[in-house]
């Protein structure tokens, strides 16, 4: 609240040029105005972003699970898979495009879907195999499988790290959207309206198409990290630090 | 130094936390110059809140200590006391010469100074060879050896030992009480110790200090008079048995729960 | 008396460097790899006509050689090769994504060793920092350009204030919790020394923090690359990785291509950032062998 207060404050004192930084009353009724459109595309950029996180996160989980189960796979892989979380995945989105067609939701999804994976992979697969091995010791003692030991152990002492990853995932889904409609996509697309609207330097709209960018991203982590609430109560590691 | 003075001096001193607990009670305790000195009590006796207050890491709710004359305040911004812990607390980034040259670094030591000083606690803890080793690469017992250099480096009065071989195994445990004593020697520090062992107690001091359970008072103070130099035959011997039961009694008197030992000695 | 260390320095460093040649082994079999399989389902695509995901033909999967070969034709007509441009444009990118790096890298840094120092100041600005975050900077990417250069900055310069933004919060956020992570023992044994507020920071904090630095340096480095080319497309910047892409794209059915091996310097020039903080954490840190990733 503070701080958006401060925003209205600064931009009148400093006389900062309207097309720069609108004052937050302006956005606003920009976002009245314009609510219809700006929520339509909002939607149709959510829908991208959620698609590919889906794909991206649950093709990582699975891949994760394949490679704890099969250790050898595993740490062969695991470089590879850092290494390919640094490489500027973004930088293929036009190639996307090409792909799946321009005005193809897909092909946002699919930047996406990559985005996501890679940090879901790591941070599952770091899960798995993090378990304390006198944890396993133990299920052993009970004559336990190594499925079972699976299953009652190792996915549970994931979740944590599982969720880490989600949620980092959940922000780049939509940032991943967004930015693959830069590189074009319809007009109905949000990153497409913001681009759009930036180029005519229709800053209140650009500004008000980023702000229900940004809302949407909260929504999205903030709905994982629920879910990580709802399932993970348990976990004693989870320390008192917001950013986690 | 006067060696009429005694090296810490606690009138009354008694703890209370936050929470409504209270720690010690009452506390009156000299410790002449070059004693070694245990304290011994059951959990949460306060033995180890009595060490910190010492070493001015906790301030008393009553009462007073001195240091080597001064109020513990002031001893410790004087640097007269080193303070070793159960964990040997090393930095791993520092190597074994830089972990025993911290507390010299922050005294602004030359480097000259340092290293002369450095190795001669090296020799004195006997890790010839491991000046550049770290942390990680060492046994607990060496590691322990580490932090015991360093708390002598800048060669304090008063050393300050919280359970130190609490964290190893018997055999090391023993062989440390040994090395500790020929320090303790070589070095002519005064020494308070905290320990939950009877017998590493009675082996290595020449007072024990028995304390009750909580609130902590002192409950009894026993004069070991085995003769110096302990050696390992010495825990043979009937007289170091004698001390340690009259040790442990003196804790069950105190109201620590001994009941099954006394039941056994009873028995036997 | 002494008991046999657990590990002698001198043995680690021969198994690190064959550890070191397994590593680029295992790199060029996983490269070598994907080539086959790439090439294998551009065969099996063209034979059977695949047309799910997408169309398999010469345009959307050229062949690796081509793509590799492109590097070596000349852009124009007589004039000098792919290679020599993408490297020009590399290194311009490369520039901006160093100083955003080397801006956000030092303003993280200075906010968590003020935020390590007053619990208020933390209580209050760490709500406002992770805020800041939310905004999807690669979103405003246009703006800043646009809104910057209107004020007379050059574009690189703007591309690289986004680049720091994207630095700042995981140097930040990972260095405070680097910062406050000494245990309380070791803070005892501080203030039995009388150490003074500096001392502590210096001796103890500091050279504690350097792991959580580290970890954030590699988020960093690859975040300040991705700014980097994100933020020259818009304004399609003609000097960086970023403007060569957009441009790549307008002509991609003629000259796929092209488009591709700009990727793969994309690419480079992300592992190479990655690289560079990789080898600097094994230089800088001597830490116990299971800290590292």
């Amino acid at each position: 609240m503070l701080g958006i207060l401060a925003w209205q404050g600064l931009v009148a004192a400093f006389h900062v040029q309207e097309f720069l930084l609108p004052k937050p009353t302006v956005i606003a009724r920009t976002f009245w105005d314009e609510r219809g459109m700006l929520w339509d595309a909002g939607i149709y950029t959510f829908k991208e972003a959620l698609g590919g996180f889906a794909l991206g996160s649950g093709l990582g989980i699975i891949v994760a699970l394949l490679f704890a189960a099969y250790a050898p796979l595993g740490t062969a892989f695991m470089p590879f898979a850092v290494a390919a979380n640094a490489i500027p995945i973004i930088a293929f989105a036009p190639i996307m495009n090409d792909w799946f067609g321009l005005l193809n939701p897909f092909s946002k999804m699919a930047i996406a879907a990559v985005l996501c994976f890679f940090p879901v992979l790591i941070t599952t697969l770091r899960g798995l195999t993090s378990v304390d091995p006198r944890a396993i010791e133990l299920m052993r003692s009970y004559a336990a499988n190594r499925r079972t030991v699976f299953r009652r152990v190792r996915i549970p002492a994931s979740l944590p790290h599982m969720f880490a990853g989600l949620k980092i995932a959940s922000v780049l889904s939509m940032i991943g959207a967004i930015v693959g409609e830069y590189f074009g996509g319809p007009t109905t697309a949000l990153g497409v309206t913001i681009l759009n609207a930036s180029a005519y330097t229709n800053f209140p709209v650009a500004w008000a198409g980023i702000v229900l960018a940004s809302a949407f991203g909260i929504l999205f982590y903030s709905a994982v990290a629920l879910a990580e609430r709802l399932t993970t109560s348990w976990d004693p590691s989870r320390r008192d630090f917001r950013t986690e | 130094m006067n060696e009429s003075q005694p090296a810490v001096s606690i009138t009354g001193v008694s703890k209370q936390f936050k929470a409504g607990v209270t720690a010690l009670t009452g506390i009156d305790l000299d410790v002449r110059p070059r004693e070694f000195v245990s304290l011994i009590g059951p959990s949460g006796c306060g033995k180890s809140t009595l060490l910190r207050i010492i070493g001015d890491l906790i301030e008393p709710s009553e009462g007073t200590v001195e240091v080597n004359g001064k109020p513990a305040h002031r001893a410790r911004l004087d640097h007269d006391y080193g303070i070793v812990f159960q964990e040997a607390v090393l930095y791993d980034w520092r190597t074994v010469s830089k972990n025993i040259a911290l507390p010299l670094e922050l005294l602004k030591w030359s480097r000259e100074k340092r290293s002369a000083r450095v190795s001669e606690m090296i020799d004195l803890v006997e890790l010839e060879g491991f000046e550049d080793h770290h942390p990680w690469q060492l046994s607990g017992g060496m590691q322990q050896r580490v932090a015991i250099a360093r708390a002598l480096s800048f060669d304090p009065a008063l050393l300050l030992m919280d359970e130190p071989f609490g964290a190893l195994d018997e055999m090391t445990r023993e062989r440390m009480n040994l090395e500790l004593l020929r320090i303790w020697d070589a070095s002519g520090s005064t020494i308070v110790f905290v320990t939950h062992s009877i017998p590493e107690a009675v082996f290595l001091s020449t007072r024990v200090v028995v304390m009750s359970a909580r609130p902590g008072r002192v409950a009894a103070i026993v004069e070991v008079d085995l003769p110096q130099p302990r050696t390992g035959r010495t825990r043979e011997e009937p007289r170091f048995f004698e001390l340690v039961t009259e040790v442990r009694e003196r804790l069950a008197a105190g109201g620590a729960d001994l009941v099954g030992a006394e039941a056994e000695v009873e028995a036997s | 008396m002494a008991t046999i260390a657990i590990e002698q320095p001198r043995q680690r460093r021969s198994a690190d460097a064959a550890r070191g040649a397994k590593r680029v082994g295992l790199v060029l079999v996983g490269l070598a790899v994907f080539w086959g399989l790439w090439e294998a389902y551009r065969w099996i695509g063209e034979s059977l006509g695949i047309t799910w995901p997408f169309t398999v033909d010469e345009v959307n999967m050229p062949h690796i050689h081509e793509m590799l070969s492109a590097f070596t034709k000349p852009l124009q007509p007589g004039g000098p090769t792919l290679l020599h441009y993408e490297w020009h444009w590399a290194l311009f990118t490369a520039k901006e994504a160093v100083v955003g790096f080397l801006l956000g890298g030092a303003i993280g840094f200075g906010l968590a060793v003020l935020l390590a120092h007053s619990r208020i100041l933390r209580r209050g600005l760490l709500p406002y920092i992770v805020i800041s975050q939310t905004v999807p900077i690669l979103a405003v990417a246009p703006m800043v350009v646009v809104g910057l250069g209107s004020k007379g900055v050059e574009p690189w310069v703007s591309v690289s204030v986004i680049a720091a933004y994207l630095t700042f919060f995981p140097v930040a956020v990972n260095t405070l919790r680097g910062l406050l992570s000494p245990d309380p023992r070791s803070l005892e044994l501080m203030r039995s020394y009388a150490a003074g507020r500096n001392d502590v920071l210096w001796k103890l904090r500091l050279p504690a923090s350097l792991p959580f630095v580290f970890t954030a340096l590699k988020i960093s480095a690859t975040a300040c690359v991705i700014g980097a080319i994100i933020g020259e497309t818009p304004a399609s910047i003609q000097d960086g990785l970023g403007g060569a892409i957009v441009n790549f794209n307008q002509y991609y059915s003629t000259a796929p291509e092209r488009l591709w091996a700009t990727n793969i310097v994309c690419a480079v020039l992300g592992l190479v950032f990655f690289a560079i903080i990789v080898i600097a954490e094994r230089l800088v840190l001597r830490r116990a062998p299971e800290h590292f990733a």
